[in-house]
Parts: structure tokens; sequence; C-alpha cells
């Protein structure tokens, strides 16, 4: 059963956020990377760049797959996760803690009003 | 069109597998995890469903005749109770598909072809046949809807293999036990008072058995292996696994390093092929080739930059130009680094020459190596 923080926010893509004023720490869910299962490789994107809700930003490597992550939000991408790069593998074991991947500085936060909520992230996994 | 489903498909749901579309069956991709499944068969032992997989049966006085006509391969160096590897191809010399051929007693040949191939395998021979002067002497049969499959794989498994079947074989090769079965031979043992195939045979790199069979004794085969080889850690393993260690060895995949534009010469299988055993189709392309050289050779390849694993399709370059195209490519789980094997021209092709893997946009360094790209130590 994938763990679903109450705290955080949800994309239909399988992103979580983790909003902090007008900070916005950007991951893969629980069941995401469960799905994927042994992440090898992550790919982040530059510190500065501004990016939109819904754009690719971000690539996690299984063995198997690449499969593109998408920013949540519009903003610019204010710090990237080290840690992921240099050990991909804490994507499997801390996918919402230490396993973040970007934060962004939010341009427009009235879209946060457009993410899902625990229950209906919860609801769409299981449907 | 709905996927077809082998005989172990409600094994497979029980024990949690991801299931994917493969050449048109629903089999499982993977359990638990690719790696751990993967690791599980270099260290121990793993079991596959292979029951996708196509059988072809050949027989009557005139089987070897026209088998060393369509394979290339010499089918004459197949005893009673013996397998080779060959492969089918067309006039141009293109690969039609791989495969394992098996004599099972005299004048009586079963092919085992890839899943996503039999229809086109099926329709070949039928094809040659038909043009077969002594065609009368030669019966073809596709006989993949009688039969289920599975690989058991890894260095373990030979401590308890011989538990499954407890008596000696009863035909094709004579022995006491499975374990007394040497590299490519094939036994028919009994398993519950029904007869199964058992081959030393796969598709790994190590050691280990395929075992085929009617369905209800694959079925009863694959849970009665789970269970006596738990205690030496099996695994059940899905088609994610099998392609990662497939590809550490260097062993090709039909789709990949072979198709109907690519012969056996380019895939560097050549070994398999047996130019003085008199005419068969494709001969002509390949003699040519043999003496004159090819215009792309397939290699072998580790990521020598840290980077994103390569994948198929992936542009390979070397001295500034693109020059090749991935074929298979992982994040190797025994090594810890991306792998891979694609076509290049033949000046590129000895192992040490530096290339590079263009991933998505940006180009990583990459070296030549000598196959396979994975050997026990």
């Amino acid at each position: 059963m994938s763990n679903i923080p109450s705290d955080l926010k949800y994309t239909k893509s399988h992103e979580w956020v983790r909003v902090s004023g007008d900070i916005a720490t950007i991951g893969i869910t629980d069941h995401a990377q469960h799905e994927l299962t042994d992440i090898v490789f992550v790919e982040l994107p530059e510190v500065g760049r501004k990016v939109k809700a819904g754009e690719a930003c971000a690539v996690v490597e299984s063995v198997k797959t690449a499969s593109d992550i998408y920013s949540p939000v519009s903003g610019e991408i204010l710090e990237t996760n080290k840690a992921v790069v240099d050990n991909p593998a804490l994507v499997n074991s801390k996918p919402d803690s230490d396993g973040w991947f970007f934060k962004i500085k939010l341009s427009n936060p009235a879209e946060l009003n457009s993410l899902l909520t625990p229950e209906k992230y919860k609801a769409q996994i299981n449907g | 069109m709905g996927l077809k489903r082998t005989a172990l498909f409600s094994a497979h749901q029980k024990l949690g597998a991801k299931l994917i579309d493969f050449g048109g069956w629903e089999m499982p991709v993977q359990y638990t995890s690719i790696t751990d499944e993967h690791l599980a068969v270099r260290n121990a032992a793993g079991i596959f469903d292979i029951s996708h997989m196509g059988e072809v049966t050949v027989s009557s006085a005139a089987s070897a005749e026209f088998l060393n006509h369509v394979l290339t391969n010499d089918i004459r160096k197949l005893a009673p109770g013996l397998g080779q590897y060959t492969l089918m191809c067309n006039e141009r010399g293109g690969v039609i598909d791989d495969l394992y051929a098996y004599q099972l007693s005299g004048g009586v040949y079963l092919l085992i072809v890839n899943a996503s191939r039999t229809e086109a395998d099926v329709a070949w021979l039928k094809a040659q046949w038909e043009k077969f002067p002594r065609r009368s002497e030669v019966n073809l049969t596709d006989a993949s809807h009688n039969y289920s499959a599975v690989a058991v794989q890894g260095p373990r498994v030979k401590e308890f293999i011989n538990n499954v079947f407890p008596n000696a074989s009863v035909s094709a090769m004579r022995v006491n036990h499975v374990t007394d079965l040497k590299k490519n031979q094939i036994g028919g043992f009994k398993f519950e008072n029904q007869s199964v195939l058992v081959s030393r045979t796969g598709y790994t790199g190590e050691d280990g058995f395929e075992i085929t069979g009617e369905a209800n004794a694959i079925v009863k085969i694959w849970d009665k292996i789970l269970e006596i080889g738990a205690p030496f850690g099996i695994k059940p393993c899905g088609l994610g696994a099998r392609d990662t260690l497939r590809t550490e060895v260097c062993y090709p995949l039909y789709g990949h390093e072979l198709d109907e534009e690519t012969t056996p010469i380019e895939a560097g299988v050549g070994f398999f092929v047996s130019l003085d055993k008199g005419e068969f189709i494709g001969r002509k392309v390949l003699v040519e080739q043999k003496a004159n050289g090819t215009k792309k050779k397939l290699i072998a390849f580790k990521m020598t930059d840290k980077s994103a694993p390569p994948r198929p399709h992936y542009p390979i370059w070397a001295n500034g130009a693109s020059v090749g195209i991935v074929t298979s490519g992982t994040q190797s789980p025994s090594l810890n680094i991306g792998i891979g094997m694609g076509f290049v021209p033949p000046e590129f092709s000895k192992p040490d020459t530096k290339i590079e893997i263009e991933i998505r946009g940006k180009r990583f360094a990459a070296v030549v190596v000598k196959k396979p790209i994975y050997k026990k130590s």
C-alpha cells in the first residue's frame, strides 16, 4: 500500500508538492517509485531555469525505462537535490522526504488550487 | 485484439507480477524488482515463464536435409539428444529468426523460436517446404499451442533440480539425472507420469535448464521448483531481468540486434553459420560478407562517463560524427554501469575504441569492449 502523506499536494502524473510560503518542493510519490522500481539515474533542471506548470523538466530512469517528471507549478528553479543525483536509490527509499527533486519559487500560487488533495490522489491510484 | 496469456498467467497474478505486452503476449516484466531478480539469477537461482516461445516440429526421412537448407548451422552435427543455436535467413542473408534446434530422436527435430516471430517463421518454413523437392518426406507442424515452458537459471539450480525429476530420462539423451545433461543436451523426463523435455540451455549466461511440456505439467513444475528452490534463494523472474541478463552476456534479441535487414555475420553470430555444409538460403551473401567484410558490425560497449543508462535507438558517435545506433542498452545490475550493444562501421568496432552515446541531446563517453560485457570472475 502506497504512503500518501496528508500534508502534500499531488498531480495526476505522480509528483508531490510541499508548499512553504512562496516556495514549493517537488518530488515523485511513493506510488510512482514503487511502479518504477530500481531507480538508477535522476536528471534535474538547472537552477535559475523558469518552468511552466506541466512542463517536463526532470528525468528519472529505472533499469527498464526513462520517465519524464513534470513541474506541477510555474516558477523559477531555486535549488536541486544533489543527494538524489549521487544516490538515485534515495528516491526509492525516501520518496517524499530526502528523495525530493527540486524547489521552485512560485510565480503563480493560484495554480496550487488545481493540484490534487491526498484523498483525490489516493482515489486516482486505487481507481 | 486481446493479448494471449500463458498457462502460468494466474501464477503470475498471484505473485503480484507487473504485466506487459510482449509480442502480443501478456507477460510478467517483473515481480519485485528487476535488479533483485537479475542478481538472484547471477548468485543463486531464478525461474522464468517462457511459454510464449514457439515450437515447430520437423520430422520424417528428409527432415535433416530440409533443415540444412533453411537454417545456417549444420544440423548434421546434432546426434539425437543434442541441440544447437542456429539462424534462419532470407535470400539476402537477413535474419528471419534465431532459434534453437534439437534432434529428439532419429529424424525428429524440435525448433524453439521467438514468440514475436512464430507466425512469420511458420509462414516462411511452409513457403520453403512448398518449393522443397523432397517435401513429401518432410512433416512440418506448428506445435506452439501444445507446449508451455519454463527456464530455471542460476549457479545453484544444479543443487535442487534433480529433486524435481527423481528418475532417469526416458527419451532423447539417456542420463540418470537431469544434472548429468551437458550443455545443449536434451532429455525426456517424467514428472508425475507426464513427459517433459529438459535441456541444459538458457538465455542468461548462467548454468541452467529449460523445461518444455504440456501446460498442466509445466504449471505444476513451476510451483514445485519455487517450493524446493526456496531454500536456495530462487526468485520468479520477469522479462525485465531476462533482458538485462542477456544484454550483459551479449546474446542478441530479435528485433534489436537481429532483423531481416541484418545478417548473422554483421550481428557477430557467424560462428553459427556453417558456410562449408553445402547450399542453404542466404549462403551466397554470407560467403561474400565473410570474405569481403560488412558495412556494419555489432559492438558491445560500456559507459565511461557518469550518465543516464543507454537505450535502444540512441545515436553512437565516433570522431565527432554520428556513426551508428544503439540496439540494446541498460544499467547493468551486475556491474552497476551503463552497458549496451549497437551497430557501427567496422573501423569503430575494435575493443578499446573510444565512442560516445548521445542521450537526450548530450554526448557521453563510452568504450567498445570485448563480448561478453559481463563474465563470471
